[in-house]
């Protein structure tokens, strides 16, 4: 396999707006063809660094490179980026083929040309029986369509979308998050997600960045950021984690009970330092082996079922806050335990990740 | 509902109907009024002389509809692109004139132009030594008049659709490769329509009806409807013409508010029918 090619480079980028730093200082590499979110919690600076992407805000600082080339002041009807809004501002009083087609009449094609290839986007999407209505005929799937739809018919290098799954009920968010990246691969076009769902980015991206404070914390595949969180804010934001607080020793974590924690000590946490042990809930057994590292005795308090596993809050004395376990169906069935039940929890000492607290 | 019709009735119809049946009789040898029925009074509206104050009514009054259509546009553009708490500031800046009253905000103007008037003057500082200029009792100080008084109205109107335009409409046009002025033309102007059809309505409606400016600032002359009614009734004394007069007027200006009115129904209606439409 080829290297993948840099895409678009976002160079030590920074706003702000007069006091306020939006983004500050981000360097990030976009690759050809992925499908790549940004991630954080809202008002991290997410809408701003799109923005900047897009062409409506300048940086402050640094710089933004398309194929090599500085778009930082082009202006945005200049750029081969089209964004797709959170409100998808489709124009109200157009029609949804003269709002397709109003983006290819800026670029003077033939109107032979402009016509299939809006025929060709209406049917990709699933709108051709709608293609004379008014946006306010459209129900919120049938819009963040058109939107979809009215920006893709630009063929941009790169499509930028802020929260496009944001307006939509649940049920419909999960049909439209598959049904976005079967469109990204058909249409061979860089996406850049924006989005505040973790779980969202995690089944969508092939990248992702995590953004806080308008800084940038971690940029991986999803897989590797949700294995190896960067820090503690990460392995919160990402998923769920328990943590147990304590302090540093040779080989793990001593918790405030005085029991120790086995696992990885980061490099930079030296002996001594406040930190927090952490292990993901499908990560321990119930009712370990002797040899497993990692064991404690706690009581359940509540627990649930989710189809296919179970879910389990165990009060243990290493942290005040419960450990969530999630254990398969048919665990739980070989064993059942139930609320108020004494359990040993385990885990091993490579399924822990030490965080400076 | 009842005491609305009342009201109604008493301020509106009944005065009204009284000037429409004074326009059926003649008009007496010494003025006053003889009872005898005639349709002369009506085709006498419709005489070269008078016909003609219509149309130059009507063009001095949309002549002044389009300039504050154009300022007052412009003005409450630039109202609404201003930051948010800085809006209500100009908006009251823009009605202050309505504070004080019509006539007194006319005579202003006099003072504005007329031949050793500011304007003059002002002139005079900047070195000009030839004639003043003659600025008042003209068709053009008529115009600033009409422009200067209902233009608030015009701001108001366009202020409303303005400010509430989604900014984001324009930057998808924006992103979507369209110049800034494209963007104006194709969506930021046809979805202010509204605004400007009902500020141009009230205008021209106000413009073609006004007697006080045209007396004022245009120096007496039968300039317009408004001046020839207001001398048929208190100078000439035909109070039937004057009636036949008015009547015309108002037909004119029920036309202008009926065409607003159904142009405005048919867009709702259509929105109406949209909405029916995405419930179904
Ligand atoms: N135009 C602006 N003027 C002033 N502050 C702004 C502006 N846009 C965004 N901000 C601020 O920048 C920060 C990041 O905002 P934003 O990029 O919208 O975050 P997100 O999209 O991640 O929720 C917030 O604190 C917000 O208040
Ligand atoms: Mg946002």
């Amino acid at each position: 396999m080829s290297e993948p090619r840099t895409l678009l480079a976002i160079d030590q980028v920074s706003k702000k707006f007069g006091r306020v730093t939006a983004v500050d200082g981000i360097s990030l590499d976009i690759r050809e063809n992925e499908f790549f979110a940004l991630l954080g919690p809202s008002g991290c600076g997410k809408t701003t660094l799109l923005r900047m992407l897009a062409g409506f805000e300048t940086p402050s600082d640094g710089r933004i490179l398309l194929d090599g080339k500085d778009i930082a002041h082009t202006p945005p009807n200049k750029r081969p980026v089209n964004l797709m809004f959170q409100s998808y501002a489709l124009f109200p009083h157009m029609s949804v083929r003269a709002n397709v087609s109003y983006g290819l009449e800026m670029e003077h094609l033939p109107k032979a040309e402009i016509r299939s290839r809006v025929d060709a986007i209406l049917a990709t999407t699933e709108l051709v029986q709608f293609a004379d209505r008014k946006p306010e005929q459209l129900s919120g799937g049938q819009k963040q369509r058109v939107a979809l739809a009215r920006a893709l018919v630009k063929r941009p290098r790169l499509l930028l979308l802020d929260e496009p799954l944001g307006a939509l009920d649940k049920k419909l968010r999960g049909a439209m998050q598959l049904e976005l990246k079967r469109l990204q691969h058909e249409v061979g076009i860089t996406f850049v997600i924006v989005t505040h769902d973790q779980e969202e980015s995690l089944v969508m991206a092939d990248r992702m960045a995590v953004l806080k404070d308008g800084r940038l914390l971690q940029c991986d595949t999803p897989h590797a950021i949700y294995e190896h969180p960067a820090d503690r804010f990460v392995a919160d934001f990402i998923g769920v984690m328990n943590f147990v607080p304590g302090k540093v020793s040779a080989d793990g974590v001593m918790a405030v009970n005085g029991a120790r924690i086995a696992g990885k000590v980061p490099a930079a946490l030296s002996p001594g330092a406040s930190a927090v042990a952490s292990v993901r809930p499908e990560r321990i057994r119930l009712f370990p082996s002797a040899e497993t590292a990692n064991r404690i005795t706690g009581t359940v308090e509540a627990l649930a079922y989710h189809g296919l596993d179970l879910q389990l809050h165990v009060r243990t004395p290493l942290s005040p806050r419960p450990f969530l376990v999630r254990v398969t169906a048919d665990a739980a069935d070989r064993r059942p335990v139930s609320s108020g039940d004494q359990v040993e929890l385990g885990w091993d000492a490579a399924d822990v990740r030490i965080f400076a607290e | 509902m009842a005491p609305a019709l009342v009201w109604l009735t008493a301020l509106m119809v009944v005065p009204c109907a009284l000037v429409l049946a004074l326009a059926f009789f003649r008009r007496g040898i010494y003025g006053g009024i003889d009872y005898t029925f005639t349709f002369e009074n009506f085709g006498l509206v419709f005489d070269p002389l008078y016909a003609g104050i219509f149309l130059n009514s009507a063009r001095i009054a949309g002549t002044a509809t389009l300039i504050a259509v154009v300022v007052g546009y412009a003005a409450a553009y630039a109202i609404a692109a201003a930051p948010r708490r800085w809006q209500p500031i100009f908006l009251f800046f823009a009605v202050l004139p309505f504070w004080s009253n019509y006539l007194i905000r006319t005579y202003a103007w006099i003072v504005l132009l007329n031949r050793e008037g500011l304007i003059t003057q002002l002139l005079r500082w900047f070195g000009y030594t030839g004639e003043p200029p003659s600025m008042l009792y003209t068709e053009g100080a008529v115009i600033a008049g009409l422009v200067y008084n209902y233009l608030p109205f015009v701001i108001l109107a366009c202020y409303a659709p303005l400010s509430r335009l989604n900014p984001e409409l324009a930057e998808a046009s924006r992103d979507l490769g369209a110049s800034a002025a494209t963007t104006f033309r194709r969506v930021i102007l046809p979805l202010t329509v509204p605004g400007i059809a009902a500020g141009a309505v009230f205008v021209f409606v106000l413009s073609i009806g006004n007697f006080v400016t045209p007396a004022l600032l245009g120096g007496g002359r039968f300039q317009m409807i408004g001046n020839l009614v207001y001398d048929q009734f208190l100078t000439a004394n035909d109070w039937p013409f004057g009636a036949a007069l008015a009547m015309a007027l108002i037909a004119i200006m029920l036309l202008v508010l009926m065409a607003q009115a159904l142009a405005a129904n048919r867009a709702a209606g259509r929105a109406a029918e949209a909405k029916g439409d995405a419930d179904g």
